[in-house]
């Protein structure tokens, strides 16, 4: 859903600056292109660690090792496993649901999320590309032991 | 050589991926298939992304940017860099290439963190798809957390930086 407004609003913003000028357009466009394949290769060597990953992954053991008495010690391992993968949103969710009712922990699926989402040891080369490794190692380590305190949090909170 | 050397990488990973094929088919099979999805993921969200950053290069002037978003920029700036994190989709890799023009539109550098632990972790799409698969519960605590979370970590790793590196973080963005 949120691909198609994506579209729409770029398709729309594309026309109009066509209309207002065309040789801008053009480089808008050159600039564009130029962006995209400076980080192809990262990209692609991203997209494919992360299916080996998640294809070495399983579901069962997860929910097993991550499971609502595996305590902090599980927290740290679901923070570790999510700061390791990478998968998008629309799956994430769903996937975190499952292994909740397959005898994952609250705490444990939170920290794991977090993580998920703010720590990406894969993308990692993408980001030292444009940050430097400085700012890449700080900001993961910093998402990673934040991740900590939102398990705290949504434990006590919804649990 | 050019071309070789900086697709050596990859095409080390589709060697593992070979690799492990011999050794298990099942699983071998199990990684294409994953890596094809996120390819798919990646095709469908990168274009629109990039010739978004195109255009904004190309038609927003840098002193729009640098009063809204720059040095002296404060609470605005601050509201800004969530509010288009979050309006954001895709990937966190997406987010990389449009800090880097914001960098170059002189876009203050700790409302640049601020932008990336927005896109990373409260974008709208993605929380309308966590409050239906876990709960209102969850992801309004999640996000409740996460905002004042983003903040202090930007501003954490915004003063480990000294006044160098801020410049050289800066001069890479030109350089790209």
């Amino acid at each position: 859903m949120s691909d198609y407004v994506l579209y729409v609003i770029t398709t729309i913003l594309l026309i109009l600056s066509y209309f207002r000028d065309k040789q801008k357009t053009k480089m808008a466009l050159k600039k564009a292109w130029k962006a995209f394949e400076n980080i192809l290769p990262e990209l692609l060597s991203v997209i494919v660690l992360v299916g080996i990953i998640l294809a070495l992954l399983n579901p069962y053991m997860v929910s097993r090792i991550i499971g609502n008495k595996s305590g902090w010690f599980g927290v740290i391992l679901a923070a570790v496993i999510g700061a390791i993968t990478l998968i998008p949103g629309f799956v994430a969710f769903p996937t975190a649901a499952m292994l909740l009712q397959g005898g994952a922990g609250l705490m444990q699926i939170a920290a794991l999320l977090s993580t998920l989402m703010m720590v990406g040891v894969v993308t990692a080369p993408v980001e030292i590309k444009y940050f430097g490794k400085k700012v890449t190692v700080v900001r993961n380590l910093l998402a990673f032991l934040f991740s900590f305190l939102v398990a705290a949090v949504i434990n006590k909170v919804v649990g | 050589m050019e071309i070789f050397k900086r697709y050596r990488f990859f095409a080390l990973t589709l060697g593992v991926i070979l690799a492990i094929m011999a050794v298990n088919v099942q699983i071998g099979l199990k990684a294409v298939n994953l890596t094809l999805l996120s390819f798919k993921e990646m095709i469908v969200v990168i274009p629109p992304v990039f010739v978004l950053l195109g255009l904004l290069d190309v038609w927003v002037p840098r002193e729009t940017m640098v009063k809204y978003m720059g040095e002296g920029s404060g609470l605005v700036g601050i509201l800004l860099a969530i509010i288009l994190g979050s309006a954001a989709a895709g990937p966190l890799y997406g987010a990389f290439p449009i800090a880097t023009v914001f960098m170059k539109k002189g876009v203050k550098l700790s409302n640049i963190f601020i932008f990336i632990g927005a896109w990373s972790t409260t974008k709208i799409p993605m929380f309308l798809f966590e409050l239906s698969a876990l709960g209102a519960k969850f992801a309004v605590t999640r996000l409740a957390i996460d905002i004042p979370g983003i903040i202090v970590i930007s501003y954490v790793l915004y003063s480990l930086l000294s006044h160098a590196e801020r410049e050289e973080i800066l001069a890479k963005a030109e350089s790209l």
